[in-house]
């Protein structure tokens, strides 16, 4: 431990804290813009200096050491930090009227902190347009203040490698390779860039309008969906707890907004593990293609296709679970209403913005002739969208979903928690296996935020190796032990394998809502500590559901019975299986 | 063109061994052909194993680093205190506007590269231009087509 005074209050803090959190100790907020919980500091802003024994220094990347006295606040340094931000914002338009991240956007605030209130320093503005090339996520150039986050995310954690700095000094962009656009580039959507970033410089590609249009269109019977993740986070837009599950009130809004029927992405997702589960017994037993890697998110398909083209065989061939609903609903529940599918529109609400890019990765996504999916729209875009048709959202009451797509297991809803969807497919698998049911529902080993998890699960004597990967720039450890592995002819490392691209899972999606300071205490952002109130939310759930097993909703039994056969079957390999392909990283 | 040996490639086998030497790995290819375009940086990027984005970064961060063939005749307009002060700033503009290029830029037919470089070490006789090691004192926009022509004529002869 190190013993220091921050502004002559002592403090002790662990060897290699950062003067920048050893002052959050003593309940002092300096301010940043560059710096980030979930990267590590680059001293990109200058915004977070503090005098150390008198000497101005940046905090984010200083450690404390014993001994140190700092001050974090004087007139001195008041009045440096004010000119750091004039100048950032010299270059930053005076757009936030017509800005999408207006009221919850970082700059916005600390500028209003700060004071400043006046334009002081002539403007030079970039023209550089907007690159809305993926049609998930918007970058504009002209709103970035080059605080370097979104490129230390998609570089150092995520290892996808699509933005980086172009040029130096004052003409920095923040762009791909060359200035690549996006979609040519080695992005993969995940949005993770749009979730740390402190400005509206970069955003999700808004569907808002369209969905609205089709609303309005009295010729569609317009039906939504929404994802596990989206029902414990959207109440922090309207200043509920973090981890708060709202289905009911979501639901609710839903009808509100006018959707004809409001499904649940969760009756997709225990589809999802009857048809991935079946497919994993049968890939296990006759030792087929093994590991079997999950692919509900839509951020890791498209990584895989890019970056290890040589394992897709391992990708399980089920589409992700918004996309099964969207092709049941298109076709059993079509039928079943007496409705003509080709006037169904299906929106799906997602904590996700690759997503968006998903619904038109290629002809399986129309595979019922339709496209499975119409619209998709993050979950923050669904909070705008309340907000915009004057829903008292807090004191909504809470409502039911409609049947039969709108029933849902415990098992189903912890797929929007990294871990859930290994620990919904084995407690089907182990039932498909045996006959039985598990005893013990949870697998502990594969709870929680650690980068990789592993475990090896006993079904009745045989012994199933499995790995849980979250945030994808993680996978090249577990890649290359199993391509090792391969090539070395040895024992496989792993049986079974799941992928969420975002750090935590889709509770912490590329379009989940923004962490505020100004509402949520500070420091602004994403953390683990949020991204655990989230999960428990959904684990909660699970843990409380009279149902917690795939196979045992009523409404998916009837489904198979009525229409699908047996899972694996050809109709629903027609349905709800895809395929892959190899892509480049640059068009 | 595909028995053509892959520059790229060669010197990306060649330095991919050491950590961090992608400096040295491009100015290896610069030195050779003078420039490092999109295919050269992709065959470094495969071999090295190092983001093309990295590349790109480390290619535009450096003013040295050239990314497209530069022209034969490279005009050097010397925007140093004493040759702005005296009018430097229009001599480029009149550059600019008879080639159609910006700085840094060359023209289509490759034959001139227009570049800003600060003080040649002549200030008593800005403002000052170089070009290809020759240089041109007490400059005025008005002598820019004369000094154009004069190493059109240049590369036409050879």
């Amino acid at each position: 431990m190190v013993k220091l005074k921050i502004d002559n209050m002592d403090v002790e803090v662990a060897e290699n804290t950062s003067i920048l959190d050893a002052a959050r100790q003593v309940q002092i907020e300096i301010p940043t813009l560059c710096k980030h919980p979930d990267v590590d500091p680059s001293a990109g802003c200058g915004m977070c200096i503090v005098k150390v024994n008198g000497r101005i220094m940046r905090s984010c990347c200083t450690p404390v050491s014993e001994g140190m006295e700092i001050i974090t606040n004087d007139a001195e340094l008041k009045e440096i930090r004010k000119t750091v931000l004039k100048l950032i914002l010299s270059n930053h338009p005076n757009d936030c009227l017509n800005c999408s991240r207006s009221g919850q956007c970082e700059l916005q605030e600390m500028t209003a902190e700060m004071g400043i209130d006046q334009n002081e320093i002539i403007k030079m503005l970039s023209q550089e347009p907007k690159d809305d090339t993926t049609g998930a996520i918007v970058l504009d150039p002209s709103k970035c203040i080059v605080c370097g986050r979104c490129v230390n995310i998609c570089q150092n954690v995520q290892n996808v490698w699509a933005l980086s700095y172009l040029h130096r000094g004052f003409v920095t962009k923040v762009t791909g390779a060359n200035d690549t656009k996006l979609a040519d580039s080695p992005c993969i959507k995940c949005g993770q860039c749009a979730a740390h970033c402190p400005t509206g410089a970069i955003t999700d590609h808004d569907n808002t309008q369209k969905v609205f249009d089709l609303l309005s269109n009295k010729d569609y019977v317009t039906v939504v969906q929404i994802a596990p993740a989206v029902r414990v986070a959207l109440g922090e837009e309207f200043g509920f707890e973090f981890g708060s599950n709202l289905t009911g009130k979501i639901y609710a809004a839903l009808r509100r907004l006018g959707f004809a029927k409001v499904f649940d992405t969760n009756f997709g997702a225990d589809l999802t593990i009857m048809e991935e589960a079946s497919e994993f017994v049968k890939r296990f037993t006759s030792n087929d293609n093994l590991p079997m890697f999950t692919s509900c998110c839509p951020a890791w398909v498209d990584y895989i296709e890019k970056y290890y083209p040589e394992n897709l065989e391992n990708l399980s061939s089920c589409k992700s679970p918004h996309q099964m609903v969207g092709s049941i609903a298109k076709t059993y529940w079509a039928e079943k209403a007496g409705i003509d599918p080709s006037k169904v529109k299906v929106v799906s609400v997602m904590p996700c913005t690759a997503k968006k890019w998903e619904i038109g990765r290629d002809e399986t996504m129309s595979s019922s002739g339709y496209k499975d999916v119409d619209e998709v729209i993050t979950t923050r875009e669904l909070a705008k969208m309340i907000k915009r048709a004057g829903i008292n959202f807090k004191a909504l009451k809470e409502e039911e979903a409609d049947n039969p797509l709108g029933e849902y297991s415990g098992a189903a809803t912890i797929f929007g928690v990294t871990g859930g969807v290994m620990t919904a497919a084995l407690r089907s698998a182990y039932f498909f296996i045996t006959g039985e049911e598990l005893g013990e529902l949870n697998f502990q080993a594969i709870e929680g935020l650690d980068a990789v998890k592993v475990a090896e699960v006993d079904i009745k004597g045989t012994k199933v190796r499995i790995a849980v990967v979250n945030g994808v720039g993680n996978v090249e450890t577990v890649m290359e032990q199993i391509n090792k592995a391969k090539a070395e002819g040895a024992e496989l490392p792993y049986h079974f394998v799941e992928v969420m691209a975002c750090p935590g899972g889709c509770i912490a999606g590329g379009g989940q809502p923004r962490v505020m300071g100004a509402t949520f205490d500070k420091p602004w952002g994403i953390n683990n500590e949020i991204r655990k109130l989230r999960s428990k939310g959904l684990n909660c759930e699970d843990e409380c559901a009279k149902n917690r097993l795939s196979h045992k909703n009523e409404s998916i039994k009837m489904l198979y019975q009525d229409y699908l056969g047996q899972p694996g079957g050809e109709k629903s390999h027609h349905l709800l299986h895809t395929k892959y392909v190899k892509r480049s990283l640059y068009k | 063109m595909e028995n053509e040996p892959c520059l790229g490639c060669q010197v990306g086998d060649k330095w991919r061994k050491k950590r961090g030497s992608l400096i040295m790995a491009l100015h290896e290819i610069q030195g050779v052909k003078g420039y490092v375009d999109w295919k050269d940086a992709m065959d470094l990027a495969n071999t090295m194993g190092i983001p093309l984005a990295r590349i790109y970064e480390v290619l535009t961060f450096y003013n040295f680093f050239k990314l497209v063939a530069p022209g034969k005749a490279v005009i050097s307009v010397c925007t140093g205190t004493a040759c702005y002060l005296k009018g430097n700033d229009k001599v480029l503009e009149k550059f600019k506007s008879e080639l159609k290029i910006k700085e840094g830029e060359s023209t289509p037919d490759h034959l001139f590269h227009l570049q800003c470089v600060r003080c040649v070490g002549c200030c008593g006789l800005a403002p000052v231009c170089v070009v290809n090691g020759k240089t041109y004192g007490r400059m005025t926009p008005e002598q820019v087509p004369a000094i154009l022509n004069e190493w059109r004529e240049v590369f036409k002869e050879a």
